[in-house]
């Protein structure tokens, strides 16, 4: 049997995208809880939890050469204690298991969002930049948790060439996170006079990323930058919406109340986004990697609405 | 209808600036445009189009109220350059004339970034106003990042001590931060002082209502003739002194920084002096 790649997460929406850049050059073996819906035949499939000692069986029946961990959960309505342990000890597992096994390459995939949108912010965060997201929002803390335990990894493990990807807003017509549900709302509401610069990355270009994160030299942190940057009112303007502006000192306890009668679907920390600059420097991952997106601003906007 | 309504007015704005620029400069003001995406804004948000229109108004004042005259615009290097100002008057009237003269007289036409304070990107419609315009908050590493591109860079080292300063300090400069001197010194950019004669007569502060100003998260919260801080039509000089140029190590000690910033301190200084002594009065 050749060496085989594994993919966490490999159920979502990304992870099917990846798996379908992938299956036709690589072995790969996905570990997921949820079932893999339209699975290529030639990819493998463990419906587990990383949490449980039988994912390790994965590793000690396998040669794997490459790990792409994007197993990380990030929904609000979950009680934080399940979150934490999902996202925290999972990961703390499958590190485990990479170094035990001999893994060469570990691919991570975090965020942009772990530096947190901030009035302070520079407009090009560089990956050295403090990651401060959860100052103001504590529901990403564990994302930045197991952003840092990667991070660690990477410097205890010098042998194992570990990559961390930080993305911008990912998007994509089958993507169900934050960034997508908000930019498919038909009346949005924005921050009355606000309109910072936004990035969106389209899914098929972060899935291309972490296929060429895969190469043997890239290791360390890198931000990843889509087409560009753009203002939220031309994202909205393009997308056919029509936004609600709404008075920033109001927006914030509506919105709680909202939230808590679980008439919106966006925790308040959320409002930050459409009011702050979160904007990363992409060009070293540019630069080392000669990286580019193939889909252009608009197209990456409008795949929002499957178009 | 709103954002209809928006471009409407854009675009009066815009035709206005133009008629006032003339043919010649219009033509010129569209080199301005740095490397813009098909939405129209370069990585910082700036907006030409925007911006044209935007100047409009401010391009009226700077004719017609304040009556701008420039000196020594030809002193200007091309590329990376810092311009140093002294800072007054409430509103930051000087930083606009100083980015109309740049835009309108200086050859070739120069769009500048100003660094503005951290707490503006809280400020609704003024935030999102100043981005468009091309201004950015004043970190280091936006700095470094802009003068890497090239760009001419407005600094006013008083800071908020500059602008909401009391009538009795008139033309007194305030003490200067160090951090423009540190960026110049690592990135080897030269520094243009700048005096701006005029705007500290624009809006006499009697007093400043601290605890109010706290309240309301403000720099200060001065108390002017007119209750609020409306420029008055003073008449408007600008200097602009000859490049300067430092050599040294950008994280020395804070005494030899400090000993570099108070000779752009003194140019400053002494361009204020003369610039009092040319003009007739406050309004002529």
């Amino acid at each position: 049997m050749r060496p085989a790649i594994v993919v966490t997460g490999i159920s979502g929406n990304l992870g099917r995208t990846l798996a379908k850049l992938l299956h036709k050059s690589e072995r790969i073996i996905g570990i997921d809880r949820r079932p893999f819906v339209g699975r290529p035949k030639d990819v493998e499939m463990y419906q587990l939890d990383l949490r449980k000692k039988k994912a390790e069986d994965v590793f000690r029946k396998n040669e794997i050469r490459a790990v792409i961990h994007m197993g990380i959960m990030h929904d609000p309505r979950m009680s934080e204690e399940e979150h934490h342990s999902f996202n925290v000890v999972g990961t703390t597992r499958l590190l485990e298991y990479c170094a035990k096994y001999g893994v060469k390459k570990v691919v991570f995939l975090s965020s942009a969002n772990v530096y947190g949108p901030s009035p302070d912010n520079s407009n090009f965060l560089t990956e050295d930049a403090p990651l401060m997201a959860s100052s103001r929002f504590s529901g990403v803390r564990d994302l930045i948790e197991v952003d840092m335990l990667a991070h660690g990894f990477f410097w205890r493990h010098p042998d194992i060439n570990t990559v961390i990807l930080r993305p911008v807003h990912i998007v994509g017509p089958t993507i169900r996170n934050a960034p997508s549900n908000y930019l498919r709302l038909r009346h949005p509401w924005t921050l009355a006079g606000f309109d910072p610069m936004v990035q969106l990355i389209h899914m098929e270009d972060v899935a291309r990323a972490m296929v060429e994160a895969l190469r043997p030299e890239p290791k360390g942190v890198y931000n990843v930058v889509g087409p560009g940057e753009v203002p939220l009112s031309s994202v909205l303007r393009e997308l056919g919406h029509v936004s609600i502006p709404v008075p920033h000192p109001i927006a914030r306890p509506v919105l709680s109340m909202l939230f808590k009668y679980r008439l919106a679907n966006f925790p308040p920390p959320e409002l930050d986004h459409i009011q702050f600059l979160c904007n990363v420097d992409g060009s070293r991952w540019r630069k080392e990697l000669g990286w580019k997106p193939h889909h252009s601003m608009r197209d990456t906007i409008r795949s929002v609405i499957g178009e | 209808m709103f954002e209809q309504l928006g471009d409407k007015v854009r675009k009066q704005l815009k035709g206005w600036t133009e008629q006032m620029a003339g043919q010649e400069r219009k033509d010129r003001l569209q080199a301005l445009a740095r490397t813009e995406n098909e939405y129209g804004v370069d990585p910082f948000g700036f907006n030409l189009d925007f911006s044209l229109a935007a100047v409009a108004p401010l391009l009226w004042l700077y004719r017609h109220y304040h009556r701008v005259e420039t000196f020594g615009l030809e002193n200007l290097p091309p590329g990376r350059v810092l311009l140093v100002s002294n800072h007054s008057g409430q509103l930051p009237m000087d930083g606009a004339m100083i980015g109309v003269a740049l835009m309108m007289e200086a050859d070739p036409p120069r769009a500048i970034r100003s660094m503005v304070e951290k707490w503006v990107p809280t400020l609704p419609y003024i935030s999102a106003f100043f981005a468009r315009v091309g201004q950015i908050v004043g970190t280091p590493e936006n700095c470094r990042r802009l003068l890497a591109a090239g760009e001419a860079i407005l600094v006013f080292p008083e800071g908020t001590r500059g602008i909401s300063k009391l009538w009795p300090q008139r033309y007194q400069l305030q003490d200067f931060g160090l951090g423009f001197m540190r960026l110049a010194l690592e990135t080897d950019t030269p520094i243009v002082p700048v005096a701006v004669i005029g705007a500290e007569e624009q809006a006499p502060a009697l007093m400043d209502l601290k605890p109010l100003a706290r309240l309301l998260g403000f720099p200060s919260f001065p108390i002017t003739p007119t209750g609020v801080p409306i420029p008055l039509p003073t008449k408007y000089r600008l200097y602009f002194g000859e490049p300067m140029r430092f050599t040294g190590r950008a994280d020395d000690e804070d005494s030899e920084l400090d000993k570099k910033v108070r000779t752009v301190r003194a140019a400053i200084q002494a361009m204020i002096h003369q610039g009092l002594k040319e003009r007739r009065s406050i309004f002529w």
